[in-house]
């Protein structure tokens, strides 16, 4: 067993991982402001899981995790959307989430939120759910066990490693072991890889200013490796960046992760404008 | 070189202008932000170094964090057991419940010694308690012996980080700064010249002043001593020299055992400075006859901080041991600097620390002053959660605002609850959607783009586009190949 997949195995939540995605449903959680902002990133998802072989849905009553309202201190409300999530999923087979900060609000502050403030049957509900959710690169690792997923992608690209899928989520080098396997694409490496872009959410709007900066030394690290796309797993870090990008003509473009992997030969990727 | 602008009494979280307000003029200056960014990334890499060689790292922050757990949740115990101890040592302990009361027992002690002049080292405490104005007021002349407090001292400054609290002052203004204050005329600003001026000026306060105060690192329950860590030994000849010593700590200070020095001082040194071990470390347990001060007092604070024991998500800020890893690899902290924090504990510990002591009277834009990127949790050397602390006290600061009339003119707070209704049905939320469309059509340029948005979205556009709102939900995009399956 080489290197790699000894580490890949050993930080594997499934033991031993499933090698295909045959027989494998999903249900997708798309989060609300990638349903509305980025619906390319759902339709990627959609295109790659489904080529790999993984039957999915999509529940039409699906919202939001509660994130923003969470980390803003809106707790109550919060809770009512976790709630909400809980009683949408538990029965679900598998939910896959292409938002790592969303993955990260459900699995770090649900069980606080259903502590303090839910019974205890919902509780045990999420308790039950909660192995069953997956952000992207964790589904396609750890449980489908896949590396190279056949995507094509022929550019110069630059990974940020989204603060809550590094420190919450321990996605460690997932992402790397993906990109690695893409045909035609050159990883490049920035600088302070692992330093905040500034969003925050709330945060950067409530504290523009400094979260600018924030941006501004990120952008410097990022556009500096002089790649074309900049990737990540989560949309809203992408966003930040992007927002950026666009107003300084950098000449970079921001695109997540799941857009790179769904892209072939034959269908490009959908890059946004 | 100009004189630096006079920071004093910005530090008092009862005035402080609000975090993005007090940001702004730090963001703006060169000086502040390269001086910042230099002093933590030094800290930072040789930090980082020596993490990497400590095998078991973690588990020693396991048993950092343990230690200090088992000191808080029996507080009361372990304090009672250091006063025993450092009484029949001779040391004598006073209780003081609030800043005040502090002051007072202190000036008291300070009549008693018909004191005229105080030096003082390795207090973060009295300057949260501001001590050193009372001292002045009651014609009590102090004279900060840390190299960088005297600078601070001398150049009327306030300080702006727990470890290297001097990080925004360059080494030619420290040279207009001493060349001023001690009539040295001809001073340069080689490093070498600059510490021997200092060097001279301490040691005669050294030999002449008989009454010192000092902070505490640590108190040792078990055996009642006193720990204090430096790197100077201006703290060394402060704890020894003088007559009469006043030690001032936090009650949170305390440690059950003589043995957990052990792991404490592993985790300080390396978080703090990077370094292996600190140069000095000072213990001592009350008075030993014929050798060093013969009078010793402890004043043991509260302050605010025995309200944050009743809840474990609290208690646990006061686990902190003061090694500003948290602030040096906080990326807000990065850009900001100590100042915009409103406090003597900036960074993330003082975003969570601060507001507490103020009894969320005070400091509420503090908690909100963090990207929640959790680095500050990965480094603290006792594991201080600090992001859920943080959002504990986002709750507690928007429950205070749903108590306040004004707030439906607050943009963010009214649209935060309209979303909340919107979230609750997937009905509302599609037509959210499609109404967002048309609302946004008027805001969004040819190329797609948003370049400029009113009210609270001004803050966003104001260095960043936004992409205008695609013709197609996800969720249209579904609903039509579901359709067209069929």
């Amino acid at each position: 067993m080489d290197k790699l997949r000894f580490f890949k195995y050993h930080s594997s939540s499934v033991w031993p991982p499933p090698a295909t995605g045959a027989d494998m449903r999903a249900s997708l959680f798309i989060t609300c402001y990638n349903d509305t902002l980025f619906p390319e990133t759902g339709r990627a998802v959609v295109r790659l899981l489904e080529r790999l072989g993984v039957d999915l849905e999509f529940h039409p009553k699906q919202t939001c995790c509660g994130q923003m309202h969470a980390n803003t201190g809106f707790r109550g409300e919060a809770f009512s959307q976790a709630r909400r999530f809980v009683q949408l999923y538990q029965d679900v087979e598998t939910v896959v989430i292409p938002s790592s900060s969303c993955v990260a609000m459900i699995r770090e502050q649900y069980p606080t939120l259903f502590q303090e403030l839910g019974d205890e049957q919902l509780r045990q509900d999420f308790a039950a759910l909660l192995p069953r959710i997956y952000e992207l690169s964790e589904f396609l690792i750890d449980r489908m066990g896949v590396e190279d997923v056949g995507a094509y992608f022929p550019h110069r690209v630059v990974y940020h490693a989204s603060c809550h899928g590094l420190r919450v989520l321990h996605l460690g080098d997932r992402p790397y072991w993906l990109l690695a396997k893409v045909r035609g694409l050159e990883l490049v490496p920035a600088r302070n890889a692992d330093r905040c872009c500034g969003f925050g959410g709330t945060f950067s709007v409530k504290n523009a200013e400094v979260s600018s900066a924030m941006l501004a030394a990120k952008l410097q690290d990022i556009v500096s490796t002089r790649a074309e796309y900049c990737t990540a797993l989560d949309n809203s870090c992408l966003m930040h960046l992007g927002g950026a990008m666009h107003r300084q003509y950098v000449g970079m473009k921001t695109i997540h992760l799941a857009q790179i992997l769904a892209a072939t030969e034959e269908s490009p990727a959908e890059v946004t404008l | 070189m100009s004189k630096i602008a006079s920071n004093r009494s910005v530090l008092d979280p009862r005035k402080a202008s609000p975090f993005p307000i007090a940001a702004l003029p730090a963001l703006r200056n060169p000086q502040l932000r390269k001086n910042v960014a230099h002093a933590i990334d030094v800290i930072q890499s040789k930090r980082a170094r020596l993490v990497v060689e400590k095998a078991d790292w973690q588990e020693l922050r396991s048993a950092a964090s343990a230690i200090r757990s088992q000191a808080l949740e029996n507080l009361g115990k372990y304090l009672e057991e250091f006063e025993a101890r450092c009484t029949a040592a001779g040391g004598k302990v006073h209780w003081a419940a609030d800043a005040s009361e502090a002051r007072k027992i202190i000036l008291d002690l300070l009549r008693e010694e018909k004191a005229t002049e105080v030096v003082k080292i390795k207090t973060m405490t009295s300057a949260e308690i501001q001590l050193n104005p009372a001292l002045e007021t009651a014609g009590v002349s102090v004279f900060e012996t840390d190299l960088a407090e005297l600078i601070l001292q001398l150049g009327d400054e306030d300080p702006s980080h727990i470890v290297v609290p001097a990080l925004h002052v360059n080494r030619s203004q420290v040279r207009e700064i001493f060349a001023r204050k001690m009539g040295l005329k001809n001073l340069s600003d080689d490093p070498k010249e600059l510490t021997n001026a200092a060097r001279n000026y301490l040691r005669r306060k050294f030999l002449t002043v008989p009454t010192a105060i000092s902070g505490a690192n640590f108190l040792i329950a078990e055996t009642g001593s006193v720990a204090i860590v430096e790197s100077e030994g201006n703290g060394r000849m402060c704890l020894t020299l003088p007559r009469t010593l006043i030690t001032l700590a936090g009650i949170e200070k305390v440690l059950p055992r003589f043995q957990d020095l052990e792991v404490m001082l592993q985790v300080l040194a390396r978080s703090a400075t990077g370094e292996r071990m600190n140069p000095y470390t000072s213990l001592w347990t009350g008075v030993t006859p014929g050798d060093g001060p013969q009078r010793f007092h402890v004043v043991l604070l509260d302050n605010g901080r025995s309200s944050m024991l009743a809840r474990p998500v609290m208690r646990q800020t006061l686990k902190c041991i003061r090694c500003a890893a948290c602030m040096n690899t906080c990326p807000v902290y990065r850009q900001t600097g100590g100042h915009a924090y409103g406090s003597v504990y900036p960074g993330p510990i003082g975003a969570i620390f601060t507001p507490q002591l103020m009894q969320m009277k005070h400091a509420q834009s503090l908690p909100f002053a963090s990207s929640l990127c959790g680095a500050c949790y990965e480094v603290c050397p006792v594991k201080i959660n600090i992001p859920e602390v943080l959002l504990e006290l986002r709750s507690q600061a928007v429950n205070q605002e749903r108590k306040q009339v004004l707030r439906v003119f607050d943009p963010l707070y009214l649209g935060l609850r309209v979303a909340n209704l919107l979230f609750a049905k997937a009905e509302r939320f599609h037509a959210a959607q499609r109404l967002g469309r048309i609302g946004l059509w008027f805001f969004t340029r040819k190329d797609g783009w948003i370049h400029a948005l009113p009210s609270v979205g001004a803050k966003w556009t104001q260095t960043r586009d936004l992409r205008g709102l695609p013709r197609q939900s996800f969720r249209d995009w579904w609903a039509a190949r579901e359709k067209e399956a069929k």
